[in-house]
């Protein structure tokens, strides 16, 4: 195939600012305790705040303070034709908020980006897929809004069918559907769209093992053979290290890196900061707006002054700490192990463990050591989630880098993996 | 394609032509959706006009022994006022409410927004249809056939779809930025389902109040209806239908214009 060297996506000067509003809660440690009467002049500040918001056209922030908030900031690179260029960085880096521009979802605060060719983007798989219809008719629904005709679809539509494996459900509504088949469904529809640029946002984390290989498999295709301008994000460094062949590499909103992939991916694997020991979440980024009710306050190894950096073979133990309202009396902590190339490595989930962590109000600190767990030398991240009877509260990704130290008896030459096991041997023969 | 701060769409109208087959489709998901897992489905759509209508009789024509127009059934004047008014508020209220409803549309997917309000009302649209059908049964039950000017009702019908959109655009925008507008629209729909003549005739309301009474768009849209169906026996009072054309104009016109300046800050504020 030939190589067109043209720049299909340019990118100047891009910059992103949203408003964002913070409450200032008694929890927050400016109240010592909450009167009606500060309650109420806070109200009325508010008030008066929004109304003149409402009269000069501004956009209303909730909270009682607001700040600016800059996702990108002068951001430019430029795509060649062809070209996957994966696009890499943690929560909060802006990423996404560089996706919903070049989708033109929203707009720039600053900057212009000139596009060539249509363009098709895959923020989130299944987008406006409607539970009470059917298998059917979601295909042509999500279709239309992906920016296929119909017509496209007709024809594509057993392609479509087969690539989802979900023949026998085709017309019962996806609301009966497992989530891994209304995955495979959502996944079918986006992978047979045919634009000259397409965008890609994080979508192989949902579904299954099998599946993810599949999707794969279909980007792969999609990018190598059909000489499409892909942009993908992932936190899958080695979704990334097999698709793409360039990369950008982000961090607080303005780019760190940028060039042949290989040369940063390894930037960002040694971008990430050496947590402190005590690892405060106060101004971690969270998905959405939960965490009222019940938060995650901090986290720090149970050894004082160990830091996140632990011997080989040595119990990992940490003291978690966890904000209560009165209106929540006790919670399930989840606790993911990843790798520090994205992949889940171990779970552990208290209410597997039959340990019922009850709550007061106020602050909470559980001490919580790993059993049977032998990590291999390298660098691992912790994500936290708390779930009460209501469901999900809080969440952090990402929230704790540590490291397991070289030790003499492992060889990095001879062990790939995570994680070591035991087992018992018994001569049968 | 170039993106840019501040950049008013050259193609707008262009893109939404294109866009015309998700419009359709995003129709026919509200359509067929509109009623599922309920237990009557569409007659729903026939209820709840021919309800209103026997209330409305009962209270205006034979409590209130409100007039009728010339020898017309009182039952025919309240449906011919029902008709327009049904597919006026439920198109409002409606439309207010789409951009709200169809969130993860608007932050995941780029599409002219104007599509998700307009295909709301396309939905009220078919309802109206439907209960159109309650008038021709009420028609032969009255054996009061119309004349030829039935042949103007579409314009009407399009005067009142009209009549929703302006108001509903506004409104929907609003709405995405303030969310106080969700708690109004039932207000201004049942207030307004008093100030409009639906229940009785607007040839009740006294001479020189009439062309004030005709700002409120919807009485120029009832009165032709209750024109065309009643085979003119509530007389077109034309200063008053004029002005009400005016007035939905320029509703229209305002909220388009308002839904354009705000449509591409949707998917921050959303």
């Amino acid at each position: 195939m030939a190589v067109v060297s043209e720049n299909v996506i340019v990118v100047e000067n891009l910059s992103k600012r949203y408003l964002i509003g913070h409450q200032v809660s008694a929890s927050g440690g400016r109240y010592k305790y909450t009167a009606l009467r500060d309650v109420l002049g806070r109200e009325i500040r508010n008030f008066a705040r929004k109304m003149a918001d409402v009269v000069s056209g501004r956009q209303v922030v909730q909270g009682d303070e607001i700040e600016e908030y800059w996702a990108l900031r002068d951001v430019s690179f430029r795509v060649k034709q062809g070209e996957v260029l994966g696009i890499i960085g943690r929560n909060g880096a802006g990423k996404s908020t560089l996706l919903k521009i070049l989708s033109r979802i929203t707009e720039p605060t600053e900057g212009r980006i000139s596009l060539r060719g249509r363009v098709s983007s895959l923020l989130e798989v299944g987008t406006g897929f409607h539970p009470e219809l059917t298998g059917r008719e979601n295909i042509f629904l999500n279709g239309a809004i992906l920016g296929m005709t119909q017509r496209e679809i007709r024809k594509k539509f057993d392609e479509i069918v087969a690539f989802a494996e979900v023949e026998k459900f085709l017309d019962t509504p996806v609301k009966h559907y497992s989530s891994g088949m209304y995955v495979r469904l959502a996944f079918a529809v986006a992978a047979h769209l045919e634009p000259e640029i397409l965008i890609v946002d994080e979508v192989l984390a949902v579904g299954d093992v099998e599946f993810q290989k599949k999707c794969l498999g279909k980007m792969n295709e999609v990018s190598r053979n059909q000489g499409r301008t892909v942009l993908f994000v992932s936190h899958n460094m080695d979704a990334i290290l097999k698709l793409c062949t360039q990369g950008v590499l982000f961090e607080s909103g303005i780019i760190r890196a940028i060039g042949d992939i290989n040369t940063v991916v390894p930037d960002y694997l040694t971008s990430h900061p050496p947590s402190p020991e005590v690892v405060d979440f106060s101004g971690k980024a969270r998905p959405g707006q939960f965490a009222e009710r019940v938060r995650l306050a901090k986290v720090c190894p149970s050894e004082v002054g160990r830091a996140w950096v632990f011997p080989f073979g040595h119990q990992l133990s940490i003291d978690l700490s966890i904000h209560a309202k009165p209106s929540v009396n006790e919670v399930e902590v989840i606790v993911g192990l990843y790798s520090i190339r994205g992949f889940e490595v171990a779970t552990w989930s208290s209410a597997v463990d039959d340990v019922a962590l009850r709550l007061h109000p106020g602050t909470n600190t559980f001490r919580i050591g790993f059993q049977r767990l032998r990590l291999l030398p390298g660098r691992y991240l912790l994500a936290f989630s708390l779930f009460s009877n209501r469901g999900f509260e809080d969440g952090i990704l990402e929230a704790v880098q540590f490291e397991i130290m070289p030790a003499a008896e492992i060889d990095p030459n001879k062990m790939d993996g995570s994680a070591l096991v035991s087992a018992t041997v018994s001569v049968i023969d | 394609m170039i993106i840019e701060a501040g950049r008013t769409e050259r193609h707008y109208w262009l893109d939404l032509w294109r866009y015309r087959e998700l419009f359709r489709v995003l129709a026919w998901r509200d359509l067929s959706v509109r009623y599922k897992q309920t237990v009557i489905g569409v007659l729903w759509a026939l209820i709840r006009p021919f309800l209103t209508m026997l209330v409305f009789t009962i209270i205006f024509g034979r409590i209130a022994k409100l007039p009728t127009d010339g020898s017309a059934p009182y039952a025919l004047l309240v449906f011919a006022g029902i008709l327009p008014w049904t597919l006026f508020s439920t198109g409002l209220s409606d439309a207010s409410n789409s951009l709200i409803n169809n969130t993860s549309l608007i932050s995941k997917v780029y599409f002219p927004r104007l599509i998700v309000p307009i295909a709301t009302i396309v939905v009220a649209f078919v309802d109206f249809l439907i209960s159109f059908c309650i008038l021709l049964v009420l028609m032969v039950w009255y054996r009061f056939l119309p004349d030829w000017r039935m042949i103007m009702l579409p314009i009407f019908v399009s005067l009142a779809f009209f009549a929703s959109v302006g108001p509903a655009l506004w409104i929907a925008s609003l709405n995405v930025k303030y969310r106080d507008f969700r708690y109004v629209i039932p207000f201004i729909v049942q207030f307004g389902l008093y100030v409009s003549p639906v229940g009785f005739s607007s040839s009740i309301v006294p001479e020189r109040w009439r062309l004030l009474y005709s700002l409120n768009p919807l009485v120029g849209v009832i009165d032709g209806f209750r024109w065309c169906i009643l085979r003119g026996q509530s007389e077109l009072y034309l200063p008053g239908l004029f002005l009400s054309v005016v007035v939905i104009a320029f509703l229209l016109w305002f909220g388009i214009r308002q839904f354009r300046r705000m449509e591409k800050s949707f998917a921050d504020l959303i």
